[in-house]
């Protein structure tokens, strides 16, 4: 294995030294300076990350309360005791929220955008370090103050992830609805606080931080993903900030932008005129951008690392990247297609669902890509390379019941079944989850300086790979078969007979898949102090952060600047000394 | 087996500039804002860049509220009263106060370019001071930048005096969706504003605690230009309030 860094760094001149010194800080001694009130972008990436560790773990123990109650009903469970129907939907409403703010947005952009993306680019750290740190420490609040509902009188809310009102605009709708409903709305508001300062801060760092000969075209498609991601979520999280205000509001102070005249328990509630619609409007328009801004890191990464394992360039980087434009473009033309139960004109209902199928084209373009890239390449399977192939293969399954739930006629009988659980797990959660994995494995060794087992590593794969496509597919025939989401029982439904076995299936399914991330987790924490020593380079990689120490050190390339030579997948390069051309490496290769 | 292996060349030693042969944007400090430190220029377009950024999320929260304000005007509800369909949209009669809080608003975006030409200005001489030999004589200068931060002020306590005046003339945030967005857009203008104040007030007391020259011109800069900002912003939502309500 050749662990050594690429040549071709330069010192670095005077202007680059401007360019690059200025934002730069010294390296912090103190505990609180170094490694809690960071401004160091690798530290507040390692921050975000574990913030979505713990969260996750959170959410899963959250869904597998749930699973629990779906198939033994009468069983109390732990910390919750008798789950009633209430219960079982605060459990729902946590675990969504959880998961889709603090799990599969934070990690893959806060997480490793935040440490990746400076030195990917060659800079010093992120072009706003302290708004950088306050945006952490603001998301971390808002997770705070979202599991605080828990422990409030009337516990969590139970509207869903998706806060429809009238129930989450009153008080007393629900056990939940009141003290937890509001921390709740608090929490989402502050968690788009903190991504809209993160969001500035990636877009400028990625517009004006790149070191010398790094055009845009040269970028990693990481780069690009997080840079297409932040617009995304520039865009996005504004709006569900607003709607989070205007439901405050109805809560609190008594307006009626979303609440129309309605009956709570027999008791006319002092509202009138809101439209419960105007909150899907302005929810959907972020929450469907919300799934890209998910899971384009992981088609970033994913890029990336067929094209490191199957030791090839990337198959039409360029189309890679205008494939991400358009599905950012297109995610903002689509959110109708979350309320063809609503009613809508069939006029508009048939423009959202046209612009829905369109984005098939985008990701089908990426699809074939990737299986360009893989084709005929001297493939590595490592464990980064097998999360990245099971995130194409969970990004096809999810995916192609896309369209199925894009066609209004097809969507209203399968909305609020099993099915579309099935599809949002695969697409938007697994898929997402597996990018995360596939990261971790790969920029473990530039991290922390050792290689993870990779024993444990195939073992873990393997278990998640079968068992989340045995938790997600059988929900696609049960959903087929009527089985309705969100119903905390069904086993006395005598229509569902047949589905009990089916759902007892699925739940052993999530305790294994559950249990196997127990794997990562010890092998985590355990190869941060007994695993392999990597070099610098130990996957053979060609971008610049395989071009300095590991772990990089705190000014990320050592008072050095690279100057940046090639694009960032030049590998079997016909006539190299290598069968990889670093990004700084003085031998150029002609574009192709 | 087909292979879509590339059929690229190694060519001999030399910098390639990317696909559009452009560097990206770099340190040069040879522009036209050359305070005396390096990398001014830089500083200050990253500022700059950063604050754009910025300012599209701020737009994008208004942008939310009005697309909420049109879609809740024609909205009816249901009488219970007269089994019918009525509007609850209340015409708000706007108090005049709102003009001459607009002007203050105006006037204080003015003293803000004023204070900025003033920091501009001031480093130029010091670096001439600077030189041996030479003085410059004294003058009297007006606190631009202080009045700024006085006309914010004002604005701000003016809109306050304008929420009383609307409780007093019965229009509370509640009383119908009219006057709930009336105390909504200006009570979020005014958050953002405060910002300004408080950004401001960062830009004096970087003066008195003696920062570099350019810091305090890059923090001074994209002040102003938020200022400016929130000076269009306030001019956007009056517009709305007036003639779409």
């Amino acid at each position: 294995m050749a662990g050594g860094a690429g040549g071709g760094e330069t010192i670095m001149s005077t202007r680059e030294f401007a360019a690059h010194e200025s934002h730069a800080h010294a390296a912090p001694q103190g505990f609180i300076r170094k490694w809690v009130f960071s401004l160091d972008h690798k530290v507040i990436g390692l921050q975000y990350y574990f913030l979505a560790l713990t969260a996750v773990f959170v959410g899963m123990f959250l869904s597998l309360l749930m699973r629990i109650h779906l198939i033994w009903p009468a069983v109390a469970l732990p910390l919750f005791g008798e789950i009633k129907p209430e219960t079982y939907l605060s459990l729902l409403t946590m675990h969504g929220t959880i998961m889709v703010f603090f799990v599969l947005t934070t990690a893959p952009q806060g997480g490793f955008g935040n440490y990746f993306l400076p030195i990917q680019i060659g800079a010093a750290d992120m072009a706003f370090p302290v708004l950088n740190m306050l945006s952490f420490w603001v998301t971390f609040l808002a997770y705070a103050v979202m599991l605080s509902a828990f422990f409030v009188t009337g516990g969590a809310p139970l509207h869903g992830w998706t806060g429809y009102p009238p129930l989450s605009a009153l008080p007393s709708a629900g056990p939940g609805e009141g003290a937890g409903a509001d921390l709740w709305v608090i929490s989402i508001a502050l968690f788009c606080i903190g991504a809209l300062m993160s969001a500035l801060n990636f877009i400028t760092t990625t517009l004006d931080m790149r070191v010398k000969g790094m055009s845009m075209m040269r970028m990693p498609l990481t780069c690009w993903a997080w840079f297409i991601t932040a617009i995304l979520g520039l865009l996005a999280f504004g709006v569900l900030f607003s709607a989070g205000i205007l439901l405050l509001l109805d809560r609190n102070v008594g307006t009626s932008f979303f609440v129309p005249l309605v009956t709570v328990n027999g008791i006319l509630a002092a509202h009138k005129g809101g439209s419960p619609l105007l909150w899907q409007h302005l929810f959907w328009f972020f929450g469907h951008p919300e799934v890209y801004i998910a899971i384009l890191p992981a088609m970033g990464l994913c890029s990336q690392l067929v094209s490191v394992f199957s030791r090839k360039p990337i198959f039409g980087y360029k189309a890679m990247v205008y494939a991400m434009l358009s599905i950012g473009l297109l995610g903002f033309m689509v959110w109708g297609h979350h309320m063809f139960m609503s009613g809508m004109s069939p006029y508009t209902a048939f423009a959202f669902s046209l612009m829905t199928m369109a984005i098939g084209v985008p990701s089908a373009i990426k699809t074939f890509n990737w299986l360009g890239t893989l084709w005929g390449g001297r493939i590595r399977f490592s464990s980064p390379m097998l999360f990245a192939i099971g995130f194409v293969s969970m990004f096809v399954s999810g995916g192609i019941s896309g369209p199925f739930l894009a066609q209004p006629v097809l969507d209203i009988p399968l909305h609020d079944t099993a099915f579309v659980t099935g599809h949002f797990h695969l697409i938007m959660g697994v898929a997402s989850i597996f990018g995360i994995f596939a990261a971790t494995y790969y920029w473990f060794p530039k991290m922390f300086g050792r290689m993870m087992s990779e024993s444990m590593a195939r073992w873990h794969f393997c278990l998640t790979f079968v068992g989340t496509y045995c938790i997600f597919m059988p929900m696609h025939y049960a959903g087929m078969a009527g089985q309705p989401r969100r119903y905390s029982q069904f086993t006395e439904l005598h229509y569902l007979a047949p589905l009990i076995r089916l759902n007892t299936f699925i739940t052993f399914a999530a305790f294994i898949t559950i249990a196997a991330q127990f794997i990562f987790l010890f092998n985590l924490f355990w190869s941060m102090k007994y695993g392999k020593k990597a070099s610098d380079n130990p996957w053979e990689a060609t971008t610049l952060e395989w071009t300095t120490a590991t772990p990089p050190p705190h000014d990320n390339f050592g008072g050095r600047t690279p100057v940046v030579y090639n694009g960032p997948y030049e590998y079997s390069v016909p006539g190299a000394p290598r069968d990889y051309v670093m990004q700084t490496d003085t031998t150029t290769v002609a574009a192709h | 087996m087909a292979s879509f292996t590339t059929t690229t060349s190694v060519h001999g030693s030399r910098i390639s500039l990317g696909d559009n042969g452009t560097l990206p944007p770099g340190g040069d400090s040879g522009g036209r804002f050359d305070y005396g430190s390096p990398h001014f220029e830089m500083r200050l377009r990253r500022a700059r860049l950063g604050l754009g950024v910025g300012l599209t999320g701020i737009a994008m929260i208004f942008v939310s509220f009005t697309s909420a304000y049109i879609v809740r005007q024609g909205l009816p509800t249901f009488d219970p009263r007269t089994n019918t369909l009525v509007h609850d949209w209340l015409s708000v009669p706007l108090p005049g106060l709102l003009l001459i809080n607009t002007c203050v608003l105006l006037i204080s975006s003015v003293t803000m370019v004023l204070a900025r030409r003033q920091a501009a200005r001031e480093t130029a001489l010091a670096q001439v001071a600077s030189i041996p030999g030479v003085s410059l004589g004294h003058e009297i200068k007006i606190p631009w930048l202080a009045l700024t931060v006085v006309l914010g002020i004002a604005f701000l306590t003016g809109q306050w005096i304008v929420w009383r005046e609307l409780a007093a003339s019965g229009f509370y945030v509640s009383t119908s969706p009219s006057s709930s967005f009336v105390y909504l857009l200006t009570g979020m203008h005014g958050v953002h504003l405060l910002g300004g104040v408080f950004a401001l007030l960062v830009a004096g007391a970087a003066t008195v605690l003696r920062w570099p020259l350019d810091s305090r011109l890059v923090v001074l800069d994209v002040t102003g230009w938020y200022w400016h900002f929130m000076a269009v912003l306030w001019i956007y939502i009056l517009c709305l309030l007036e003639f779409a309500g």
